[in-house]
């Protein structure tokens, strides 16, 4: 089911729990994610995807339970989780990019304020990662001059430039003109097939054939399922997952 | 007129006493509020509530009440002293009283661009893994600073005003002069009024027109 190699889980999260407020957003929640693997998240909004990913580098905390990465509980503040969330690389919906920093600076301010990169390294480094995501002519425009897909690929641009051991994608595509979908899913399934470690919070059914390990099915806070995306496609064993599988495949 | 013409070395001179409090009370309440709103967004609640007191009181004293504190309970009572010379160190102890009281309203409009940043620029900047200071410093506070270049620019213009103040401790900037200019040209007080107006105007009105354009050429564009 899972590449389980020699190597120990590198996210483990057990009995993980979260309210907002009254609201019981992530109940009981036990997931193992294994070094390379692609994990992607489904399931009906509000459903507690996003929660879960942003629990992973403690831009959500949590009220209950325990999250290691790489063999370590994540730290709760101060330059240790600084340290846990330069190793693992975000992607947000609205993109996020620097608003004030050209494309290169957004992908080079990373590497050298946090790592100690000097400046032409870093430079040189990030012009190679927007070059791979098709964006190297653009580095010295702002962000808003670019389109949604563009600024979207700069955004995993600069994720990769940390050199994460993973990196997490919260809905990478939801604020995207349909044209520019397919664009950024391309940057996303190369990035599997290299083995970069993934967390995808995606309502692309395509992309989850495609390029994941395993499906993960959230409802209500609880994960209510989790497969191949063979067998949670074609033959779903709850009857929650065949729902909202029958409601969005239909058309 | 020409009691204007006649003293224009005094006035020029009280003018220039002006700009120098003016700009050395713009870049420590810069500085000194900066501070301030840093320490009013920062998550231990200790720094939040000595920057909250700080600004309340400050802000609602008034500033000639902050400028004879410094003048004399500083200077006189606590006997802080900058300079033997008696004239640079209440020049000082006014400068002193101008930022500390300035720096209240600088700290409020940065927390108000502040607020306009979007949450998903200081997100995006932790998940690279900078540390709180970092983020204010490299994302958060340089963009807030462009949104509020306007209004700063309209708190230096009144502290460019509020200098007058000064003279409340014997400091010789412009309204003082003015003032002992009526006494020895009692018949030319009306020109003499009129002059140091214009001269106000003269500071300021370029200033406004300077961060107008400033805050037109900094925006950011999201």
């Amino acid at each position: 089911m899972t590449k389980n190699g020699d190597a120990a889980p590198l996210v483990v999260l057990t009995d993980v729990n979260k309210h907002f407020g009254g609201l019981h957003v992530l109940r009981d929640i036990n997931l193992t994610i294994s070094r390379g693997e692609v994990v992607v998240v489904i399931g009906p909004s509000g459903g507690g995807k996003s929660t879960l990913c942003r629990t992973i580098n403690r831009l959500e905390t949590i009220d209950g339970g325990t999250i290691t990465f790489d063999g370590r509980p994540i730290a709760s503040e101060g330059r240790a989780l600084a340290r846990l969330r330069s190793e693992v690389g975000m992607v947000f919906q609205s993109f996020n990019l620097f608003a004030h920093k050209t494309i290169l600076e957004n992908v080079t301010l990373g590497p050298v304020k946090v790592r100690g990169l000097s400046k032409p390294a870093a430079a040189r480094r990030g012009m190679e990662l927007l070059e791979r995501v098709g964006i190297g002519t653009q580095a010295s425009k702002y962000p808003a001059q670019l389109s949604g897909g563009q600024q979207q690929r700069v955004a995993i641009a600069r994720a990769l430039a940390m050199d994460p051991k993973m990196i997490l994608f919260d809905e990478p595509t939801s604020a995207l003109d349909p044209e520019m979908v397919q664009e950024v899913l391309d940057v996303m399934v190369g990035l599997a097939g290299e083995g970069m470690t993934m967390m995808v919070v995606t309502h692309e059914m395509g992309f989850a054939r495609r390029a994941a390990d395993r499906v993960v099915f959230m409802a209500d806070g609880r994960i209510i399922e989790e497969n191949t995306p063979d067998e949670f496609f074609t033959a779903p064993r709850t009857d929650r997952a065949r729902d909202f599988l029958s409601k969005i495949l239909t058309h | 007129m020409q009691a204007l013409l006649d003293e224009l070395p005094v006035i020029l001179q009280a003018f220039w006493l002006t700009i120098r409090l003016t700009l050395a009370s713009a870049v420590l309440a810069l500085v000194f509020g900066t501070i301030l709103a840093a320490m009013r967004v920062s998550p231990l609640p200790v720094l939040r509530g000595i920057g909250t007191v700080y600004v309340n009181t400050l802000r609602n004293t008034p500033l000639t009440l902050v400028i004879v504190f410094c003048g004399l309970g500083l200077g006189l009572v606590l006997d802080v002293s900058f300079s033997t010379s008696l004239s640079t160190n209440y020049l000082w102890l006014s400068i002193i009283g101008l930022s500390a009281y300035t720096a209240a309203f600088v700290c409020e409009a940065l927390r108000a661009g502040i607020n306009t940043v979007p949450v998903g620029q200081a997100e995006a900047a932790r998940a690279i893994g900078l540390t709180f200071f970092q983020n204010l410093r490299l994302i958060v506070l340089p963009q807030a600073l462009r949104t509020v270049i306007a209004p700063l620019g309209s708190i230096l213009i009144a502290l460019t005003k509020n200098t007058t103040i000064a003279a409340a401790i014997g400091v010789g900037e412009a309204s003082l002069t003015m003032k002992t200019l009526f006494e020895s040209h009692g018949d030319a007080v009306v020109p003499i009024f009129l002059g140091f107006a214009f001269g106000f105007l003269i500071l300021t009105l370029p200033t406004g027109l300077l961060f107008t354009w400033l805050s037109r050429r900094l925006a950011v564009i999201r």
